[in-house]
């Protein structure tokens, strides 16, 4: 394995002129020619990819086909399939999802004295928060500060965030941290204590805080065995929310529930609920390779919308400048932006610098898109694919010897299983999708506009504008995770839930089939296909 | 059918008209038992998809991250067992596989802020540490190469911090756990001594603490207001103008 030989031309000009370029510093960009290459090379901003939703509260919004395609679409289930009457769990506070955003927002409800239930479509931690690599952002250091902090997210969301999630994010991310070192999450720390901040891209302060390139693993492990420590937590696993129940006063009172290996459905009553159900990577907005989970198929989003919940920014998407496209078995694999946190350039086919290595993800993404479309200066895969280099062996030369097997042992150990060394030799990147921007409308404690429906994590939005900085989103699902427990928790105590009813789900369908939506598909879907349609088309369906 | 059909199912890769572009072999493997045929280039994982399987256990993050799909193998013609990630291991002909998504392991239940890292504070909560006859089946089937027989016997000797450090990179799949003759849970083990080094022995960030209680005390509030009610243009100005901290 390892590269082939037509590509190792463009690698010894990499490592010829790496001696050269050390210490050398691109141009960062003006905030005008950033805004000159989005327009012209951001996915986000071609038009034709996407189109106007014709049902919903958002009729009119425009988004990405493959998001409009769930949307317009019948509901997973008829109000006439299930018997609302027969309860089976009956609690204080429903966390749908097992991520970072549900286990912190579980343990928040349950210490507020909440009954607290925990249900999830795959097993407890299967989510992008354990995916996570690079860090999490937190202004913990002297030279820092919260307000800091809050220009830099402010900007990297191009001044569309809004302002009290911000200000929620970026002071709350301390009182994170600290509640992780006391949990025993494994941070990077000087001896005497310090922990190792380093930059990202945006970031006008080195403040993010990692475990290695295991960032997300190490937390969101951390945050399992906690949730498991905790006999108060109700955890059920495997387990996907289909459809939200509403109450005859307008309010979310539970869900329908699916055990995804038998197929028996569940009812939850519920006085507050909380959706932590994550993002839509596995959508592949527009044909897009993912670094995803899974599981990220927007289920909640789509429970919501049927519920009559408004969504903010989703068509702005977050493209990984730097997901691997070489080899072929790992396309779309997250290379995190901590390799060039640590000083690793991105380079062209003939090894030269085209761009500042840290500018925000979304103009990052667009140079190396405008280098391969417009400059031709990419490196075509065996499969076609293109790509620039992320030189990674720069590290050791600027950090010393030793560096990168221990910062990144994550990333060595996943290239090493094809032979490919990136010690000595840079790896082929190009961007894939990565991040939902936006998401739930919320306010700055999580509420919806549905009594009783709260929303953290990737699933809500506008935290991050149109374009979310790394280090913000572990730090989103613990600040707003955190908050949707509390709030949920204290909401149950007041809250009388009413007749319980599915009766938006006929009203949804009426509204498909007012817009002339004629469709046999069907969402959420829960999960994504992978099978071969040739395979699909020879199964029968007889039952077993 | 022709091969370069079924390859076109996969993904759809792009057709390349250049010389470079290569074609894929197919290799059997053996799911279950059960034999079927596949293009060299998919990992376990896709194979199974390939083949027709939706996948709910034995899936998760498709990164080697999340430690669901630890898969045991054998080769046709040895008689040794390997083992690797579904999402991480390359097929190859001759390969008997089955995914081990789940198995049976008793975790301890602690407050861990209550906790003192004692040399004998793990074997307290998993005396079955004491029975670890150093087969070293565990660090052989770890998919992670880590020395997991090192960080059982160091959390033995209640040297906690070498424990957290050799553990660190585990994804917790659990393989080590399957192959246990002491019927240890490795992992578990792991984890406890990773949460108690870092929450109790390695030095808390005295900046943090400080930030903390800064931010408690109410001290950037104002500040925060204040940056908050400014409008689009003055906020785009002082962005421009921030200065940033040299690497």
């Amino acid at each position: 394995m390892g590269y082939p030989d037509y590509m190792r031309e463009s690698i010894e000009k990499v490592n010829a002129t790496r001696s050269k370029r050390l210490g050398v510093q691109y141009p960062r960009l003006t905030m005008e020619q950033g805004n000159e290459v989005l327009r012209d090379y951001h996915p986000d901003f071609k038009d034709e990819q996407k189109r106007n939703i014709l049902v919903g509260p958002n009729r009119g919004d425009p988004a990405n086909h493959e998001f409009a395609d769930v949307l317009e679409a019948h509901p997973a289930i008829r109000p006439g399939d299930v018997d609302l009457e027969q309860v089976d769990w009956d609690v204080d506070v429903l966390v749908i999802g097992g991520g970072g955003a549900g286990s912190t927002a579980a343990m928040m409800a349950a210490e507020a004295g909440a009954k607290t239930l925990l249900v999830t479509k795959l097993r407890l931690g299967d989510a992008n928060t354990m995916m996570a690599q690079g860090g999490i952002q937190a202004a913990s250091k002297p030279q820092d500060s919260p307000t800091i902090h809050y220009l830099d997210v402010m900007g990297g969301g191009h001044f569309t965030n809004k302002p009290e999630l911000v200000e929620a994010l970026v002071k709350d991310a301390p009182l994170v941290i600290k509640w992780h070192e006391e949990l025993g999450v494994m941070y990077d720390k000087d001896p005497d204590g310090t922990m190792l901040t380093i930059h990202g891209g945006g970031t006008s302060r080195k403040r993010m805080h990692s475990a290695k390139d295991y960032s997300g693993g190490e937390i969101m492990k951390t945050l399992r065995d906690e949730v498991r420590n905790r006999p108060e937590i109700e955890v059920v696993e495997f387990s996907s929310a289909v459809e939200l129940i509403m109450d005859d006063k307008g309010a979310c009172v539970g869900v329908v529930l699916m055990n995804m290996e038998t197929q028996e459905y569940k009812i939850v009553r519920s006085k507050a609920t909380v959706l932590a159900t994550g993002g839509f990577g596995r959508l592949h907005i527009q044909g897009f390779e993912t670094t995803n989970h899974y599981g990220a198929t927007a289920d909640g989003i789509v429970m919501a919308y049927h519920v009559g919940v408004k969504w903010v920014f989703m068509d702005s998407v977050q493209y990984h400048p730097t997901g691997a496209v070489f080899p072929e078995q790992i396309v779309g694999m997250l290379v995190t932006e901590k390799v060039r946190g640590l000083g690793a350039q991105v380079l062209n086919l003939d090894g030269d610098q085209f761009t500042y290595p840290l500018e925000p993800r979304d103009i990052e993404s667009s140079k190396i898109i405008r280098e391969v479309e417009k400059e031709g200066k990419g490196i075509c895969t065996p499969t076609g694919k293109w790509g620039v280099w992320l030189d990674s062996p720069l590290i050791d030369l600027i950090h010393g010897p030793g560096t990168i097997e221990r910062e990144l042992p994550a990333m060595v150990r996943q290239y090493r299983r094809f032979d490919i060394d990136i010690i000595k030799d840079p790896v082929l990147i190009y961007p894939t999708l990565h991040y939902q921007n936006g998401g739930i409308d919320i306010d700055a404690n999580t509420a919806t506009s549905v009594p009783g429906l709260f929303a953290a994590g990737e699933v809500a939005g506008g935290i991050h504008g149109t374009n979310r900085l790394m280090g913000n989103s572990l730090l989103d699902v613990n600040v707003f995770g955190r908050r949707a427990g509390r709030s949920a928790a204290a909401y149950s105590r007041d809250a009388e839930p009413g007749k319980p009813t599915l009766e938006h789900l006929t009203r949804y369908e009426e509204e498909l089939e007012k817009a002339k939506v004629e469709t046999d598909r069907h969402a959420p879907i829960l999960l994504p296909e992978y099978r071969p349609e040739h395979l699909r088309e020879h199964m029968l369906d007889i039952p077993l | 059918m022709a091969d370069d059909k079924v390859l076109q199912a996969i993904d759809e890769p792009p057709v390349m008209e250049s010389e470079i572009c290569v074609t894929d072999e197919l290799v059997e493997v053996y799911i279950m038992g059960k034999p079927y045929t596949v293009p060299a280039s998919l990992t376990i994982m896709k194979a199974m998809e390939y083949v027709g399987y939706k996948l709910v256990r034995g899936v998760g993050c498709r990164e080697g991250f999340c430690g669901a799909c630890g898969t045991v193998f054998r080769r046709r013609g040895d008689y040794k067992l390997y083992s690797g990630l579904a999402c991480q291991t390359l097929v190859e002909d001759g390969m008997y596989l089955t995914q081990i998504p789940s198995f049976p392991a008793e975790k301890a239940v602690y407050d861990i802020r209550e906790l003192e890292p004692t040399a004998n504070t793990i074997l307290s909560y998993y005396p079955e540490l004491a029975r670890c006859v150093s087969c070293n089946s565990c660090t052989k089937v770890c998919p992670q190469e880590i020395d997991v027989m090192d960080y059982v016997n160091e959390a033995l000797r209640g040297d906690i911090e070498r424990a957290a450090h050799t553990s660190f990179d585990c994804i917790m799949c659990g393989l080590c756990t399957v192959r246990c003759h002491a019927e240890m849970p490795q992992y578990l083990i792991g984890i406890l001594a990773r949460r108690l080094y870092a929450a109790h022995i390695a030095a808390r960030a005295q900046d943090l603490e400080s930030r903390v209680q800064q931010i408690l005390d109410g001290e950037f509030d104002k500040e925060l207001a204040d940056i908050k009610k400014l409008s689009e243009e003055e906020l785009k100005d002082l962005y421009k103008k921030r200065d940033i901290e040299p690497t």
